[in-house]
């Protein structure tokens, strides 16, 4: 069959069954529409968890970004992971002993303040839309390749979709499809770095085919990457850093923090029957999560391969060696038409050369060879995982499989964070502070408004986006990782700090990493607005925007526990209700308040 | 059996499982990277092992260790539920 119509019928079944699921399972109540009751088993919620927490940033754009960053892009792969390690251990089991709903209503009790209830709200959305425009990104990427128009109306659609979609279900329903994605979504990432892996080393399991040789030959799999990169100037793929070391670091332990402090995660832990299952969630989620994550490595190396393959497809320097422009295969015109892949003929010679023209040394060779700059003029670094099993040249069904499995990921991540947005708006803002006399009916009907908001506000910046998919995704984290994060575990783990440590805290950890990242990739990200450039000399000490949440997130505890020593001690009865976080013994069901 | 212990046995638990995680991400994976490159898994350096695969299996390991670590403390100490 032909692509487009295997694409259609892969999307349209899968989205058959999302939609399904959501209307057999439609919340009714408020506490059906933010819980999905209690009875979900810990592997369901972890599978669930997984589905929510994997977007477009780990589907679509991760493995882009391992392929072009090769060793500096672990950053993505031990921050995305090991944040689970802080969320089983420090937070999960208590947030579900402390039993309420949101993350600003814990907050909001522990530091005895509608204030630090407000202050948390604000955060927790800036955050969350901030990743929602990182799903749009993706969105937009999957839809213009699918529908085969522009990036713009391909997220256009996308918006719509997704509005139709999340405004539906509420976690309920949301629960119950996310596991249907998470399926989806796992067997389009692996099916096709099988395949490949396959085909390049002759092992069939990913994980260890970046261990391998290649099919042919003794080469080791990676020492034939570094080689070909290398030789067209790029850096080596293996040891290539993202900045400097010391990014690195701060990268990874902002998306790790980030992690654990980001609401649509959080919640989940709100749902499981008891404080053990809570621990135990945790570790599913990771076990379902590490099947993508360690397979990405594979898809990102063999995809670089296959991509420089396709071009050079001989000696460096050799006039024939690369592909004439006339003989392009299909994949590269499907993707030209989306306007995330450019060609540019500099030298006239009517093929392509690509290779690494800011290396002036190789810039030099490459001079001699007649070549007058890199042609490939823009490879989004989002389309690598879409186009990939093209790429490969594998079977039709495969990339309609992908296409469907990308969609799966970023809709299923949108309409946790759209959840999440509406029920602090709706639960936390309306009822809680301003009107608590609101009707179950009119809080469900705030938050479908808010949603809609919120799609609408993502929509736009998507238009723009500050960054890659995954990029734009960890400024979420820096977000979160500089305002969440602290409050919660210094919530359970130091009584002393009192209400007005834990507001001017989270505001000085929000502001530090919001101007630092502002500053730099345009305020609201609004391209011309950066008043210092998004370039790495005028970085504090080399550290990224996307890696500022970690210095946002020191300065939060530091101002947190300063000021507090400093004003009114603490109440008891506060310090009493943190005594008995601690222990699960008690823990009964979600309660309203 | 008071719960104050409880809470030390379990805050040592969780520095400990935190010292792994640190060493095998951001000690392996980053700060000793290069020096681990010396030894070859396959056809990669052991740090670059660290930072894309063994971090990943590890966290694994940790998150579930807890788990059950935990789950015999609060028989231990009597503060289960049900």
């Amino acid at each position: 069959m032909e692509l487009t119509t295997l694409t259609y019928l892969f999307v349209g079944t899968t989205f058959a069954l999302y939609i399904g699921i959501a209307i057999w399972a439609r919340a009714s109540t408020t506490s059906e529409f933010y819980v999905a009751g209690k009875g979900i088993h810990p592997v369901a919620n972890g599978m669930a968890t997984a589905a929510d927490w994997m977007s477009a940033a780990s589907f679509i754009s991760m493995a882009g970004l391992i392929a072009f960053n090769g060793y500096g892009a672990s950053v993505f792969l031990m921050g995305w992971t090991g944040g689970y390690v802080l969320l089983a251990l420090l937070l999960a089991p208590y947030l579900r002993k402390f039993g309420k709903f949101t993350v600003p209503e814990f907050i909001g009790e522990r530091y005895y303040s509608r204030t630090a209830r407000v202050v948390a709200v604000i955060c927790l959305i800036l955050a969350s839309i901030t990743y929602v425009i990182g799903q749009m990104k993706g969105i937009g990427v999957a839809f213009s390749r699918f529908l085969e128009t522009d990036y713009d109306t391909g997220l256009y659609i996308g918006m719509g979709i997704v509005f139709i979609y999340s405004v539906l279900g509420g976690m309920k329903g949301i629960t119950y499809t996310q596991i249907a994605q998470y399926c989806v979504l796992i067997f389009a990432y692996t099916v096709p770095a099988i395949f490949i892996s396959l085909n390049i080393t002759g092992n069939p399991i990913p994980q260890l085919g970046i261990l391998s040789t290649m099919a042919e030959g003794n080469t080791y799999m990676m020492d034939k990457l570094n080689l070909v990169v290398s030789e067209l100037g790029f850096n080596e793929y293996t040891t290539q850093v993202l900045g400097s070391k010391l990014n690195m670091f701060a990268y990874t332990l902002t998306l790790m923090i980030g992690t654990a402090g980001l609401p649509h995660v959080i919640i989940r832990f709100f749902t499981v029957p008891k404080v053990k299952d809570a621990r135990a969630t945790a570790g599913w989620a990771l076990v379902f999560i590490a099947i993508l994550y360690t397979t990405a490595p594979a898809v990102g190396s063999m995809a670089r391969l296959n991509l420089m393959n396709t071009i050079q497809t001989g000696p460096v320097g050799e006039v024939t060696a690369n592909i004439e422009y006339e003989n392009r295969p299909q994949w590269f015109k499907n993707w030209e038409s989306t306007g995330l892949l450019k060609f540019e003929d500099k030298n006239g010679d009517g093929r392509i050369q690509y290779y690494n023209d800011k290396n002036a040394d190789f810039a030099a060779k490459a001079d001699s060879f007649g070549w007058k700059g890199n042609e490939m003029v823009k490879v989004d670094r989002d389309i690598m995982v879409l186009a990939n099993p093209e790429i490969a040249n594998l079977p039709n069904w495969v990339i309609a499989l992908v296409v469907a499995g990308g969609l799966a990921a970023a809709l299923s991540t949108a309409a946790g964070l759209l959840l999440a947005i509406a029920s602090s708006i709706s639960h936390d803002l309306l009822k809680g502070i301003f009107r608590p006399d609101i009707s179950e009916r009119e809080e469900l009907m705030a938050g479908r408004i808010a949603m809609a908001g919120a799609i609408a506000m993502a929509g736009y910046f998507g238009l723009h986006p500050p960054d890659f998919a995954a990029g734009t995704v960890a400024i979420a984290f820096g977000l979160a990782a500089s305002s969440i994060f602290p409050a919660l575990m210094m919530g359970i783990f130091n009584k002393k700090v009192n209400r007005t440590g834990a507001i001017a805290g989270m505001i000085t950890g929000i502001s530090i990493t919001m101007l630092y990242v502002f500053q730099h990739k345009g305020i609201m990200f609004i391209p011309g607005t950066s008043f210092l450039g998004d370039m790495s000399p005028s970085w504090f000490f080399g550290i990224s925007p996307n890696a500022f949440g970690c210095v946002g997130a020191l300065a939060n505890f530091a101002v947190a526990i300063g000021v507090s020593k400093m004003t009114a001690p603490v109440p008891d009865h506060i310090q009493h209700l943190v005594e008995d976080i601690r222990i699960p013994a008690g823990s009964g069901a979600a309660t309203e308040h | 059996m008071n719960k104050s212990d409880y809470w030390k046995e379990n805050l040592r638990l969780v520095a400990i499982l935190l010292a792994i995680w640190f060493a095998v991400s951001f000690l392996f994976g980053i700060i000793l990277v290069d020096t681990l490159n010396v030894i070859r898994v396959g056809g990669v350096g052991l740090g670059f092992w660290f930072a894309q695969q063994g971090s990943i299996y590890t966290f694994l390991v940790l998150i579930f260790v807890y788990a059950k670590k935990m789950n015999t403390l609060d028989r231990k100490y009597n503060v289960h539920e049900d």
